[in-house]
């Protein structure tokens, strides 16, 4: 699983840096960059295969029932984009340790960096399309995070806000456009999808699902119209805006572009759509980038105008386009992070990012002057830069297609345009910084920056150079590679040569330059034109009225639902229910009752069931009475343990049974916080419209309980019955599922019962309540608050009651019993001993610190689980034998009975928990303070 | 013995109901009380009815069994429901506490 670890060391890396920082910045720096260095070995260990044109994919079953692996897979594409993420981004961890300032955590960058290192290597590495989603999701968080990361600033905070928003719908898009692809070719594996590109194409979903995957693409590419997040993300530090938003992440869009290149493409759709959307973004993007006055803005929107460049080159379809795609991926990655790491030192030098008062920095950082012009030259496309290379390519590609299609010289003289304004704006980037005056009004002087923060860059343009000069001996064998597995098939021959003889593309070439020249020292008018329409096209503003009328929208719809009272929602919610299940039941046609033969009524039952009514009737009309509704609804919860007596669930009647009773006794310490009396408040229409939604929805359920009862069936009952001695070794089946069948069930409950039982202490932890020491009347509560008859009692009786819940829990596995029920029966047993004995008196014999006893609990029931893995049987299997023990005899020993240990644990802590601590509470609460009435005067009120 | 645990189950939802819709906390909570009866009930029920024959392998008697499944499932739930009530009657105390009276609005009408 060596690809898998590639993907795992930055995550990792990330918490390690994160722990590093503390020490000091420069272990901050070290540990970022050795855990890029670890993931670069492991990635180096397993590209041999993939050198000479294998594809590695690697698999780790995860969910093998449901047909979900964690997959990885590793062909060119994945390896460039690969080589790109760790090169740059190693380049990049060495220019941030210069460029953030001391005030600055340097452990939060590199944590974050280096999960969105992880997050993007899983991108490009996937071999599973749900889980390249997962990682593209968290490339958008990682950005976010990255863009944020000055989070004082408001920018910051509101153009993360923004690519999140915007990237995360994209996601959503791309999550719809893969389940198509899923339906459609019955596997999410990209092996089959790439295959299967003549089904995709040819299907009745193709439309839909192309444009949901576009969406996608684009949205994180910054393409026209969601372009506009990206100049706003440039609210990041510069080493991020140069890793993130320029080399590494939004190439993601164009690499699923690349990636789904044979399964999508080569329809009239995709041309037209991907094309026509590149077309635009390249447009769009050149003609701003010249009218930013913000050093960075000006490279966003270059940025932008080249990812335009790139999804063209796709959208064209052609396999030789499809290289020249590839060819200025790469290019790209290299000259924006070069640019942009010289932006970050100008800004870093000067103080501003101001191209109107950066002028004539020739004088003062003449080197790093020189490594941006030549990184600006690649960008405009100038011969011996490696961005020419790619750009004729690009051009020779407009012109052959201008001849095939209707409007085909439209391409052509589009590119030209853009490429005259790509020359104007890196002609501004040279001329209006490193020449043009003197600068005007700078924070500091400037001076070159310190010696490694230009390392970084020298490497990056020195492959700018490299590849420009002798790309066949450089970047010709990735690029084979790479365009081979995003075509599926051996690429085109090509020639990477810098002369290619008097082609079109050459004269666009020329023209482009000489037309950007002219456009340069021409601008002055220009400027004054777009200043006057900057407002009317800024994107921007459509986006901030859509998101505030989606706020108007769903805030309307809130207050309209919900006018902050639980009685009228709660109304609204159980009148809808009714509506629904009303429309069910009448829109159905089949008899109320069922043919199931009924069992008779007998006497005793009858009674039993009219008491329980006269219970609950009561219950209602007494409710302002507290105390007496409490103990009517105790009664109501014993005849329920006697509904389970008669219906054969002795297991279910126990556990009903001390239920309840620890049930009265929590709301009777709870009831002594509370008013004693309901006020009448409601007034007559309230009553009556609760009494008619109660009436119908009693009616309702109650029909449907009877339907059901009268309606035979057939369950799964049978294989329980079946299986329970054999495979579970316990003849009570209730128990064994529990423990055993669907132990992992009950081991999520007993962690829900664990939450409560925690969730509950804190709650009370800072709470202060006032409980009063007298009645209402001003009497004691009573004579004598521990009789010493019931206090003698009680002390007798905990070791018998113990005794008696230690053999629930054995008999549990054979018998009526178990873990739940003998951890209430236990918990019964001892506040039996606060109730009879007092809280203090009980509270210095029995440790009150019930957290290790709920821990040893979970503990206890996940460790069984976990042992059977040792045995390589699933999680949670069980096993059971028989043994003859000295004096006792036979016995059984299950390991489901320790699961059952834990169980019983957790049922003791939680609910002693809960009860102890709401009845400390209740001791702290008043003191012995006398009451001004005996208790046995009597008073007025009283008769 | 269908059409009596039927009604059973109607009225405890009834009163569960008429009761939870009240302005006060504490009758909610015995209201959500009662409601989870029913709910344990119905649950159950959906086994079917079966007397005398508990699902306990070899007690001795024939005819076959009550179904497991139904009681596996409503055996957690009860215990699950206690921890709700308390979870919800401690959000009661603290609610009081901090807002001086037991309306579940925090506020009179």
């Amino acid at each position: 699983m060596t690809l898998l670890f590639v993907v795992l060391i930055p995550f990792i890396g990330a918490i390690l840096v994160a722990w590093a920082s503390r020490l000091s910045r420069f272990a901050a720096a070290w540990s970022a960059g050795l855990v890029t260095l670890g993931a670069i070995a492991t990635l180096a260990g397993v590209v041999e295969p993939v050198a000479v044109g294998e594809t590695l994919v690697q698999r780790l079953a995860w969910m093998p029932t449901v047909g979900l692996d964690l997959a990885f897979r590793l062909d060119g594409l994945g390896l460039l984009f690969a080589g790109l993420i760790l090169g740059i981004g190693l380049l990049v961890i060495v220019y941030a340790r210069y460029y953030l300032s001391e005030r600055d955590s340097l452990g939060r960058l590199y944590a974050y960096l280096l999960l969105f290192m992880g997050s993007m290597l899983g991108v490009v590495l996937s071999e599973n399309l749900i889980q390249l989603l997962i990682f593209w999701e968290l490339t958008s968080l990682s950005s976010f995070l990255l863009i944020g990361y000055w989070r004082e600033r408001e920018e910051a905070r509101n153009g993360a806000r923004m690519a999140l928003a915007i990237t995360g719908a994209g996601g959503l898009a791309l999550l719809g456009g893969i389940l198509l692809l899923g339906e459609i070719t019955g596997s999410y594996d990209l092996t089959v999808i790439l295959a299967s590109g003549d089904l995709i194409r040819a299907h009745p979903l193709y439309t839909p699902t192309l444009i949901l995957v576009l969406i996608g693409a684009f949205t994180k590419s910054a393409q026209f119209p969601f372009h506009f997040w990206l100049p706003h993300a440039m609210a990041a530090p510069t080493p991020v805006s140069a890793y993130l938003h320029s080399a590494t992440m939004v190439k993601a869009g164009v690499f699923l572009l690349a990636r789904l290149f044979p399964a999508l493409s080569g329809t009239w759709e995709w041309s037209h759509l991907v094309g026509g959307v590149g077309m635009m973004t390249l447009l769009i993007g050149a003609i701003t980038a010249l009218f930013k006055h913000d050093l960075k803005g000006l490279l966003a929107y270059s940025t932008i105008s080249h990812l335009g460049l790139i999804t063209l080159l796709f959208g064209i379809g052609t396999p030789l386009a499809a290289v020249a795609g590839v060819f200025h991926i790469i290019n790209h990655a290299i000259f924006k992070a070069s640019l942009f790491m010289a932006a970050g030192i100008i800004d870093h030098e000067t103080g501003t990012r101001d191209m109107r008062r950066i002028n004539g920095l020739w004088k003062y950082m003449p080197y790093t002057a020189t490594l941006a012009m030549v990184a600006a030259a690649a960008m405009a496309g100038v011969p011996l830069v490696n961005g020419f290379l790619s750009k004729e390519m690009f051009f020779a590609e407009a012109v052959s297609l201008a001849t095939q299609m209707q409007f085909g010289w439209l391409l052509p003289l589009a590119v030209t345009v853009a490429g005259i304004f790509a020359v104007a704006y890196s002609l501004r980037f040279i001329h209006d910084v490193f020449f043009n005056g003197e600068p005007i009004d700078l924070p500091r002087t400037p001076h070159e920056p310190p010696r490694w923060m230009k390392v970084p860059v020298e490497i990056l343009v020195a492959l700018c150079l490299l590849v420009g000069i002798l790309p066949a001996l450089t970047v010709q064998p990735i690029l084979t590679l790479a365009s081979a597995s995003v075509l599926q098939a051996p690429p085109p021959p090509h020639d990477l040569a810098i002369w290619h003889g008097f082609s079109p593309a050459l004269w666009m070439s020329v023209i482009a330059l000489l037309g950007g020249g002219l456009l340069y020292f021409g601008r002055k008018p220009l400027f004054v034109l777009y200043d006057r329409l900057e407002d009317r096209i800024d994107a921007r503003r459509l986006y901030n009225a859509l998101q505030d009328g989606l706020f108007a929208l769903a805030g309307g719809l809130t207050r309209l639902l919900d006018a902050g009272s639980l009685q009228r929602l709660l109304a609204v919610f159980i009148g809808f229910a009714l509506l629904l299940g009303g429309a069910g039941w009448f829109s159905a046609d089949s008899p109320l009752s069922g043919p199931r033969a009924l069992l008779p009524v007998d006497g005793v039952s009858l009674f039993a069931a009219l008491a329980m009514a006269a219970a609950m009737i009561a219950t209602v009309a007494l409710h302002r009475q507290r105390f007496v509704a409490l103990v009517l609804i105790g009664a109501v919860g014993l005849l329920v343990s006697l509904i389970f007596v008669k219906f054969s669930a002795p297991d279910l009647a126990l556990t009903q049974l001390s239920v309840e009773v620890v049930t009265v006794i929590l709301l009777l310490l709870a009831l002594y916080f509370l008013p004693q009396q309901t006020p009448a408040e409601s007034h007559r229409g309230r009553r009556l419209r609760d009494a008619l939604l109660a009436g119908l929805a009693g009616l309702g359920v109650g029909a449907l309980a009877w339907a059901v009862l009268t309606r035979p069936y057939s369950g799964i009952a049978d294989f329980f019955l079946a299986n329970s001695v054999p495979g579970g070794g316990g003849h009570n089946v209730v128990n064994v599922i529990l423990v055993d069948f669907r132990g992992f069930d009950t081991l999520g409950e007993i962690t829900v019962l664990a939450l409560a039982g925690l969730a509950i202490y804190a709650m009370l932890d800072k709470l202060r309540l006032d409980g009063r020491g007298c009645d209402d009347v001003g009497r004691a509560w009573n004579w004598d608050s521990h009789p010493a008859i019931m206090a003698s009692l009680t002390r007798l009786l905990l070791p018998l009651a113990l005794l008696v819940s230690i053999f629930i829990l054995l008999r549990g596995h054979n018998l009526p019993g178990g873990g739940f029920i003998a951890g209430l029966v236990t918990a019964v047993a001892l506040i039996m001993q606060y109730l009879a004995n007092g809280v203090a008196w009980t509270h210095d014999r029995l440790p009150a610190n019930l957290h290790p006893t709920i821990a040893a609990g979970l503990s206890i029931a996940t460790l069984t689980g976990l042992a059977s893995l040792a045995f390589d049987h699933p999680f949670l299997t069980s096993t059971f034998g028989h043994f003859d023990w000295p004096l006792v005899g036979e016995f059984e020993l299950a390991s489901a009975m320790a699961f059952d240990l834990g169980v019983y644990l957790v049922v003791v802590g939680a609910t002693l928990l809960i009860l102890i601590h709401l009845g400390l509470m209740h001791d702290a609460s008043h003191g012995d303070d006398a009451c001004p009435v005996p208790l046995n005067q009597r008073v007025a009120e009283d008769r | 013995m269908e059409a009596l645990l039927a009604s059973l189950i109607g009225l405890l939802t009834a009163c569960g109901v008429y009761l939870a819709l009240r302005g006060r906390t504490f009758p909610v909570v015995l209201g959500l009380t009662l409601l989870s009866y029913a709910v344990n009930l119905f649950l159950f029920a959906m086994g079917r009815l079966t007397i005398g024959r508990p699902p306990v392998i070899g007690a001795g008697l024939g005819g076959g069994y009550a179904d497991p499944v139904p009681q596996a499932l409503v055996l957690t739930a009860i215990v699950i429901g206690f921890a709700m009530t308390a979870f919800v009657i401690m959000l009661a105390l603290k609610a009081r506490a901090e807002m001086g009276n037991d309306h579940v609005d925090g506020e009179y009408e």
